[in-house]
């Protein structure tokens, strides 16, 4: 307790000493794009951007989801792929084995090939989804540790901002931005993908 | 020790932590200067990210508006600073975290060694942060009997190198791919000797390297980028998944924070998350941004600590110019356009924060005496100023800094500096014009007789020509022509 | 219009030429100008240097030398950058609101040549004859403090016979800093030694600034290098006519430093 109050206490000193100006007004930026959430060229900067940071993006109707996030598992070489409880079930992938995490250790995760999971927003300018660990994305741990991420997006999950994004999120939930597959810039500040998260990142985007 | 005593801000402890070189900056730049290699990395790397970075920048149609925000937001911050704090603890503790707090170096590392001790654990990982770099937090804890590993590529070819970092963003950034390889032949333990120097290769090395220690490691250690008052959430942006690593799979995590890094509203965040990563990795978006509220049931770590670290910090918002530099959100866009840095790169600076902000962070934070060559380690060209996504007026309080120098120096010392000699004579014969005069036409005088100037100002001239002395001054030519102009 | 001229120390005691080819131009553009004999230093070494409180005799001085006056004109991005974003603080720091007043009403007149030029007087053809290949280096308070932006472009882009060569990297500083070029004068030269490589690069003959201190540091290290490239202030190049190279009598310009 002694070290909080002398750090307040200090704090509380250091701007009684040069009191500052208040500065309760925020200069105005731009909170919204132009296009509203799940238009179609706002869908197709999302690809954009997505496509730039080397993630690679699908489309598909509702209906057609399952066989196209089959067909990404099976081009990927993928035979066990993880996925959420709450993951709508005729999202599920055929021809492959599907296990549900239930409380899965990080070694039996670390053993699977790929997660599928949904998301709860996406940012187009910056193409960027991101996860709350709602049900139909699971807990952070596995979309973390399989080697390959299939995320399979709604159109009217796609705003055009970051500000947008924040307003639709939860605060207290665990939020994971994701932008592309893992990368570094740590060699000679080029861009590498393929670090310690996921190596490839799928986007599967539906029309509804 | 009084409580008023305490109560007052204060400085960085000396003898714990990095935030003092051993040698005054134009001594550590001249080694630096004289390694070509060194040279050829930084300018190779600094004018990769510059390049990268104005293409994302020139994308945003608001970006001068965001930059002000940014400015505003911080401004708002320090000027309720202990307040946002109360009310931050209060959020991280209401959602299950435990927040502590420490005055200085010393206290934040005997907090993080307890907490470690405490579970048991003979190892944390860590991701990079500037906070625990600063406190030397990987010493205490190897003084204590645990392994810290840095999980942060950059961080892992300095550690494993047994070098110091450079940079705030890529603290290897004064190695090429071929001495990263080196340090990987020599010092990871089951590398493939057929590694090749491709970044991809080093970066896959790096990952079967850690794969292990991330998933049986027990506790970790990270830093903040943001810290939202209202809702005690932390956020960690990153690229490589290392963060989320050591955010997800630990049982215990233990963030230190620097008290400057709270911001008021998650509506803030918008502002940062935009400005971040654009004016330092040259990003839209960095490929990973963690955001965690104390504990999340059955969802990753389930003991949350929050270590609030003061270490000087006090001291800088007491200074009415300096406190801006608290608005640093440690980006390094700063870094990657100065021109000093990208000849003499990070540790001539001595601290681990180098760079322009660098010359104005770590003298506030330690004194001024203990850094004080920093603050003259700029020729006050205004490029960072220019770059700082937040607008912190570096130029302006480096000349600020070295006037508290000068000041410092003066009540210090019973005898005058002899430069201060020099600036007062120069004000006074400045402030009388014949005296001027006279002063111009022995300028003249002296100056016909060779082209090098007497120390110590011969530094100039040993690779540079004096102007050949002028016959005569404007004022005389003009006031010969205002006669011959007469009728 | 009446314009009063702040020759700034240096150009005054090292650099007349470039002072006195501002008077010139200015004169052949038909305006009057005076020069307030009080003015020596504006301060901004002191300033920089970390001695705020010896500048403040001088900020006072200036002050009361240019007061009188609707129009200030200086042949130097850092000096009028001083005067626009130091004056005020020095007056401040010491508790001299009224003197901070005045200093920020001097400040609002008071203009860089090109700014002068282009913004006052609205002239970016000043007729003006120069058959030299030249390059134009950006002086760091020019660009980053005053914002002068393309306006000494746009004035040599009009000068007859002028051959002008982009300067690769242009932006960055050269180095010179005032006291910066002496306590770190390994830095400075590092920093100098790439300017001039850029310089070179152009194969300009003439190497031209808004900013005497400045190419006194590029010309001294292309002096040094015997490089055969001549630093000439901005201000002479505008002054000169087909009528006379220079058309001073005597001839002395900045090209002296690196001749």
């Amino acid at each position: 307790m002694i070290a909080r109050d002398v750090t307040l206490a200090r704090l509380r000193a250091a701007l009684a000493a040069a009191p500052p100006t208040p500065v309760r007004h925020r200069p105005g930026h731009r909170r919204q794009g132009e296009l509203p959430p799940g238009d179609p060229e706002l869908v197709d900067l999302l690809a954009e951007r997505l496509t730039d940071y080397r993630a690679q993006v699908y489309r598909a109707t509702g209906a057609a989801v399952a066989d196209t996030v089959a067909g990404i598992l099976a081009a990927e070489g993928a035979t066990a792929v993880v996925v959420p409880p709450g993951l709508p079930a005729d999202w599920r992938p055929g021809g492959i084995e599907v296990v549900v995490d239930d409380d899965l250790s990080a070694d039996r995760l670390a053993e699977l090939d790929a997660v599928v999971t949904a998301a709860a927003v996406a940012v187009a300018e910056t193409g960027t989804i991101v996860l709350d660990a709602a049900a139909d994305q699971g807990r952070r741990i596995i979309s973390l540790l399989p080697d390959r991420h299939v995320c399979v997006v709604r159109p009217e999950q796609v705003v055009a901002t970051v500000p947008e994004a924040l307003a639709r999120l939860t605060p207290g939930h665990p939020l994971t931005w994701i932008s592309g597959p893992s990368a570094t810039s740590d060699i000679e500040l080029n861009r590498v993908e393929g670090v310690h998260g996921p190596r490839r990142l799928h986007v599967v985007l539906t029309d509804g | 020790m009084t409580e008023t005593f305490l109560g007052l801000p204060a400085t960085a402890p000396p003898g714990v932590g990095h935030l003092r070189g051993d040698e005054p900056f134009p001594v550590a730049a001249r080694r630096a200067l004289a390694d070509p290699q060194l040279r050829r990395n930084l300018r190779h790397a600094t004018g990769t990210i510059r390049a990268k970075s104005s293409a994302v920048i020139s994308e945003v149609p608001d970006w001068p508006e965001l930059r002000a925000a940014g400015r505003a937001i911080k401004s708002d911050t320090m000027a309720r600073l202990p307040e946002l704090l109360e009310q931050l603890e209060a959020a991280v503790t209401a959602a299950g975290g435990t927040v502590h707090w420490a005055t200085d170096a010393v206290e934040a590392n005997r907090i993080v060694t307890d907490l470690v001790r405490a579970t048991g654990a003979d190892r944390v990982m860590k991701v990079k942060s500037m906070a625990t770099q600063e406190i030397g937090l990987n010493e205490a804890l190897e003084a204590a009997g645990i392994e810290p590993v840095e999980t942060d590529l950059a961080e892992l070819i300095v550690q494993l190198g047994r070098d110091r970092p450079s940079h705030i963003l890529v603290p290897a950034i004064h190695r090429n791919r071929a001495e990263i390889r080196e340090v990987f032949l020599r010092e990871m333990p089951g590398v493939d000797p057929a590694l090749t120097d491709e970044p991809a290769a080093l970066a896959a090395a790096a990952r079967r390297h850690l794969r292990a220690t991330f998933l049986s490691t027990k506790v970790a250690v990270s830093g903040a980028n943001f810290a939202v008052a209202e809702t005690g959430t932390l956020a960690v942006v990153e690229s490589e998944g290392n963060g989320r690593m050591c955010l997800t799979l630990p049982e215990t995590l233990i963030t230190v924070m620097g008290i400057e890094k709270v911001i008021p509203t998650w509506d803030d965040l918008g502002v940062f998350l935009q400005l971040l990563p654009r004016a330092s990795t040259g990003e839209r978006m960095n490929p990973y941004t963690s955001m965690w509220t104390g504990v999340t049931p059955g969802d990753g770590p389930q003991q949350v600590h929050l270590v609030l670290l003061d270490n000087g910090r006090s001291a800088v918002l007491a200074d009415e110019v300096g406190r801006q530099v608290l608005h640093c959100i440690r980006c390094s866009a700063c870094l990657n356009v100065c021109p000093v840095y990208e000849r003499t790169g990070g540790h001539a600076y001595g601290s681990v924060y180098p760079g322009p902000i660098g010359a104005v962070l770590s003298p506030q934070l330690t004194g001024v005496a203990d850094n004080a060559s920093l603050p003259y380690a700029s020729s006050l060209c205004g490029a960072c100023f220019d770059a700082c996504p937040v607008m912190i007026d570096i130029p302006s309080v480096l000349v600020h800094l070295r006037a508290r120098h000068v000041a410092e120096r003066r009540a210090a010392h019973r005898m005058p500096s002899a430069e201060a000699v020099a600036m007062a004579a120069a004000a006074y014969t400045m402030d009388h014009p014949r005296l001027y005069a006279a002063a111009q036409r022995a300028a003249g005088l002296g100056r016909i007789a060779g082209r090098a100037l007497p120390p110590p100002l011969n530094g100039w001239t040993a690779s540079r020509d004096m102007p050949a002395a002028p016959p005569q001054t404007f004022r005389q030519w003009w006031s010969e022509r205002r006669r011959d102009d007469r009728p | 219009m009446r314009i009063a001229l702040f020759v700034t120390c240096l150009a005054d005691t090292l650099f007349p030429e470039a002072a006195r080819a501002t008077v010139r131009l200015l004169e052949r553009l038909g305006h009057q100008v005076a020069f307030p004999e009080e003015q020596t230093c504006c301060g901004q070494m002191h300033v920089n240097t970390g001695y705020p409180d010896d500048a403040l005799r001088l900020v006072r001085r200036h002050v009361r030398a240019f007061a009188p006056y609707d129009v200030v004109v200086a042949p130097s991005g850092s000096c009028v950058g001083s005067v626009r974003h130091q004056h005020a603080m020095v007056a401040r720091r010491a508790g001299d609101e009224r003197l901070a007043g005045r200093a920020e009403e001097v400040a609002r007149h008071t203009y860089e040549l090109s700014e002068l030029l282009v913004d006052v007087l609205g002239v970016t053809d000043v007729g003006a004859y120069y058959p030299h290949r030249v390059t134009y280096h950006p002086t760091c308070h020019s660009l980053r403090m005053l914002r002068v932006g393309d306006r000494p472009l746009r004035l040599l882009r009009e000068v007859r016979g002028l051959d002008l060569v982009e300067l690769p990297q242009a932006e960055q500083c050269c180095g010179f800093g005032g006291t910066f070029a002496v306590k770190n004068a390994d830095t400075s030269t590092a920093m100098l030694a790439d300017k001039m490589r850029h310089v070179l690069a152009t194969r300009a003959d003439v190497c031209t600034a808004g900013d005497a201190s400045c190419l006194m540091h590029i010309g001294g290290g292309l002096s040094r290098l015997r490089a055969g490239v001549r630093t000439v202030h901005l201000a002479e190049i505008l002054a000169s006519t087909e009528a006379g190279r220079s058309g001073d009598p005597t001839g002395r310009t900045t090209e002296g430093v690196a001749r």
